[in-house]
């Protein structure tokens, strides 16, 4: 399984390699875990919101305070006001079982990506862009092919271009800590020993509200990915990210 | 090639025994230590083990936040309680709660029936805390009562009691928590609330509060306090009612 992380190298021994290594093993099993915690993610998280779809800015907010807004939705409790003639039922329970199983699922399995990030140079050599990438030349080349929608070009598909490594930074090293810390402090435990972790969001509501924003984020993203990798070439890409081969590149 | 796969096969059965040891170890320490909640059964207890027991360690001695007057909410919110107060409770609040009484019983040194004008004769803390629900609302207000572990103390809790259970009027309402919360300074057996008697809504005359964790383990309408060793004989013995009805026992997050 592993040593399909080497055969980039042994690629120089036999110029004409018939498969290119795409992803190495542990990036695969972390994509995966991770995807399977951001789904459980969502799925409780959303049924957590419906519990009280409003939204603060500060310390403490409820149905007796101004909402900074609210989400148009019918709720899953009888107290909040939302204007429609029924309350649906509650899921609190699962979902909040849920969701913190699943944030340490992410969390273990992103440590794990992290340490074999920085160790193995996958960062520096994956996702960091180089500074030719990031002339405005060159960004505006890149963009306006992505505009354009071309599939990628068989010289692409080994490497990530600029674009998909600055949203690849984005998402890994500012929303997923941005979206845990948030979490971290709504939890009164956890602001009993990290009071300033709260207080420089603006409050325990404003954690919640920015929490909200970075998995909308999150979620745009994730849309975004599949459908990249739906206009990239489905079979191929999963087959990368699942097997670790990408296609022979010259054969079709 | 083959050589390689042995080396990797022993590779990896080491590694899997190690982790397996790792893990059996791990529970082993933390039971010891009391880091298991008692809801760790079932597709979940993963998950809820890993918080509890790193909360617990992480916050055995800190401080809930504390605020300033200003920030008290105005108006709070009194969720209303399910399902509605019964007779029984309309019969004490008609005699303004004077028959109304706290039990302390278990293992305990001296069990004691405490009238509310006992409790209220006890030192008093009055702290501004943040309520938060596991919904998403919340509301800060200033609670003053007595410190839960001032009537441990006076009732001689036995050296190996681990929990509090305790019991609301209505009696499907009924949670426990460790040591480590019952003991600690914050945790109040409330009878005011923003500088007044604490009302009804809001679980008059006494409700236990509990700044550290979510408010549904702030029980309102407090009868009685149970030290105990196990969790196991009460309800389904999964700590409290909360687990029965599909809720975390332990809610600091």
């Amino acid at each position: 399984m592993a040593d399909s992380v080497w055969v980039p190298t042994s690629a120089s021994v036999a110029p004409a390699a018939p498969a290119n290594t795409r992803h190495a093993a542990v990036v695969r099993v972390t994509h995966w875990l991770t995807t399977l915690a951001f789904l459980g993610l969502l799925v409780s998280g959303a049924e957590i919101l419906i519990s009280h779809p409003r939204f603060y800015w500060g310390e403490a907010g409820n149905v007796l305070t101004p909402p900074l807004f609210k989400i148009p939705i019918p709720s899953s409790r009888a107290t909040v006001p939302t204007g429609y003639g029924y309350v649906l039922p509650d899921q609190n329970g699962w979902s909040r079982y849920l969701h913190f199983q699943a944030a340490w699922l992410a969390v273990l399995t992103g440590s794990v990506y992290f340490v074999f990030g920085f160790v193995t140079g996958h960062f520096w050599r994956n996702l960091f862009p180089g500074r030719a990438d990031l002339s405005w030349r060159a960004l505006s080349t890149v963009i306006a092919k992505r505009l354009s929608f071309r599939s990628a070009g068989a010289g692409e598909s080994g490497s990530y271009n600029v674009l998909q490594q600055l949203t690849y930074l984005f998402v890994i090293f500012v929303l997923f800590p941005l979206v845990i810390w948030t979490g971290l402090a709504m939890s009164p435990a956890i602001a009993s020993v990290f009071p300033a972790s709260v207080s420089v969001l603006g409050g325990q509501q404003s954690a919640r509200t920015i929490h909200f924003f970075v998995s909308v984020a999150l979620l745009l993203f994730l849309l975004v990915h599949v459908a990249m990798v739906c206009i990239a070439g489905f079979r191929n890409r999963m087959r990368a990210m699942i097997t670790g081969r990408a296609s022979n590149m010259g054969l079709k | 090639m083959s050589k390689l796969s042995r080396r990797k096969l022993i590779t990896t059965g080491l590694t899997v025994a190690a982790g397996a040891t790792g893990v059996a170890v791990a529970a082993k320490v933390a039971q010891r230590y009391g880091l298991i909640p008692p809801d760790a059964g079932g597709f979940y207890g993963p998950g809820e083990t890993l918080t509890y027991a790193a909360q617990r360690l992480l916050t055995r001695h800190s401080l809930a936040r504390e605020f300033a007057p200003s920030q008290i909410s105005q108006p709070p919110f009194a969720n209303a309680v399910d399902p509605p107060l019964g007779e029984d409770f309309r019969r004490y609040q008609s005699a303004s709660f004077t028959e109304w009484r706290l039990s302390v019983d278990g293992m305990v040194a001296r069990p004691a029936s405490l009238s509310l004008a006992e409790v209220k004769s006890f030192p008093v803390r009055s702290q501004i805390t943040h309520l938060a629900c596991e919904e998403g609302w919340s509301y800060i207000a200033e609670w003053t009562g007595v410190p839960l572990s001032h009537i441990l103390e006076l009732a001689g809790t036995l050296p190996q009691a681990r929990y509090v259970v305790y019991r609301s009027i209505q009696s499907d309402w009924w949670e426990s928590i460790d040591m480590a919360d019952a003991l600690h300074p914050q945790t109040l057996i409330a009878h005011g609330m923003n500088g007044g008697e604490l009302p009804v809504g809001f679980g008059g005359p006494l409700r236990l509060r509990l700044p550290r964790q979510l408010g549904y383990k702030s029980v309102k309408y407090i009868t009685r306090l149970t030290v105990t060793d196990t969790l196991k004989p009460f309800g389904k013995g999964l700590g409290s009612v909360s687990p029965e009805t599909g809720y975390a026992w332990y809610a600091g997050i």
